[in-house]
């Protein structure tokens, strides 16, 4: 049996979340946008990616320090490589995943 | 003749997309099966019923605010504080629907608002690399979606249901998608321009990650450095010849 208190919450929590995700998309999608929104746009998917990932290597623990010798941004670096050389997506996250096993081992 | 070689192969193309898409889906998954599972058991022990985990999973679909609202419900908020801070964890995915605009302009608008559902920072990340390579359309993408959000929902029932007894970091799993955003990351770097737009977000991002508590940091860096950019291309005409 779900509460109905938590039932409104999952609709608030759940529109709140599709909104952001369906507006652009919705809105966007059918325009012609400016050459710089374009570039813009061009470019945000790197700056994403990049603003996720490296946090994640570089910062540990809650409130977040910088920790610069730790086990995932070490094994980041020869997994970068990896991925640069081979550009192989799949080999890439299992050579990860050895190294980070391994290396959490030692740590 | 050739004509309907190229029709022949468009045909067999789209009739392979449920497949294109489930293979495409298995990195994100990889990563989602221990998160999942991880946030089931932290679900179950703040009061939830895995019915009602999955029911989260399946209403909002968003892992990071998911734990969040999960700590903030064994902590006693109100709704209200809880909806606020899922709507501002979930804001960078603003951006990345509008990135993911620019390959979906002819879809039709139902699919479009089904599209919406799905994107995460994971899919838009597998989606848009395969939309800029080519060969990649809204079919196999909305597949990918959608596998990733049902092994997202199993496994975070199957953590609510005894994921306790699953042990934690097996095998590295718990790097598989710090791997495949790092490769797709990669595959983003695409000439100087990129390349020097990324080092912007990712010096800025660790800067404020540091200063500031919460996530808005991957938003705020990152229209940062794409506006740097920008500007740079403007520039500096000689630093946007891309590499293939």
């Amino acid at each position: 049996m779900i509460h109905s208190d938590y039932l409104l919450l999952l609709i608030g929590m759940g529109l709140v979340t599709y909104i952001p995700r369906w507006v652009p998309l919705f809105y966007l999608s059918r325009r012609r946008l400016p050459q710089w929104v374009v570039d813009w746009l061009e470019l945000i998917p790197v700056a994403i990616l990049s603003a996720l990932v490296l946090p994640e290597i570089m910062t540990l623990g809650d409130p977040r320090e910088f920790v610069l010798l730790n086990p995932k941004l070490l094994v980041a670096v020869p997994t970068f490589f990896f991925a640069l050389k081979t550009r192989s997506l799949g080999g890439t996250v299992i050579l990860g995943m050895l190294l980070f096993w391994l290396a959490k081992k030692f740590f | 003749m050739t004509r309907e070689i190229h029709s022949k192969k468009t045909e067999s193309r789209e009739r392979g997309f449920l497949r294109e898409g489930i293979k495409a889906a298995w990195p994100i998954c990889l990563g989602y099966v221990p998160i999942g599972l991880a946030f089931g058991v932290l679900a179950q022990k703040a009061g939830l019923q895995p019915l009602e985990v999955g029911l989260m999973s399946l209403l909002v679909f968003a892992g990071s605010s998911q734990f969040i609202a999960v700590s903030m419900i064994s902590a006693g908020a109100d709704a209200l504080p809880i909806i606020v801070t899922t709507f501002t964890v979930n804001l960078r995915h603003l951006l990345m629907s509008s990135s993911l605009s620019l390959y979906l302009g002819r879809l039709q608008r139902g699919w479009i608002s089904l599209f919406s559902y799905g994107v995460t920072d994971e899919s838009f990340a597998v989606n848009l690399t395969r939309f800029r390579d080519g060969g990649w359309h809204w079919r196999p993408a909305l597949v990918l979606n959608h596998t990733a959000n049902l092994v997202w929902i199993v496994s975070t029932v199957l953590g609510a249901l005894g994921g306790q007894f699953i042990p934690a970091g097996a095998f590295g799993i718990d790097y598989a998608l710090v791997a495949m955003f790092l490769c797709l990351l990669v595959f983003q770097l695409r000439g100087k321009l990129h390349a020097v737009t990324a080092v912007l977000a990712g010096v800025l991002a660790v800067v404020l990650a540091l200063a500031i508590p919460g996530n808005a940091y991957v938003v705020i860096a990152s229209m940062a450095a794409a506006t740097i950019g920008v500007f740079l291309k403007h520039l500096r005409p000689s630093l946007s010849g891309e590499k293939s």
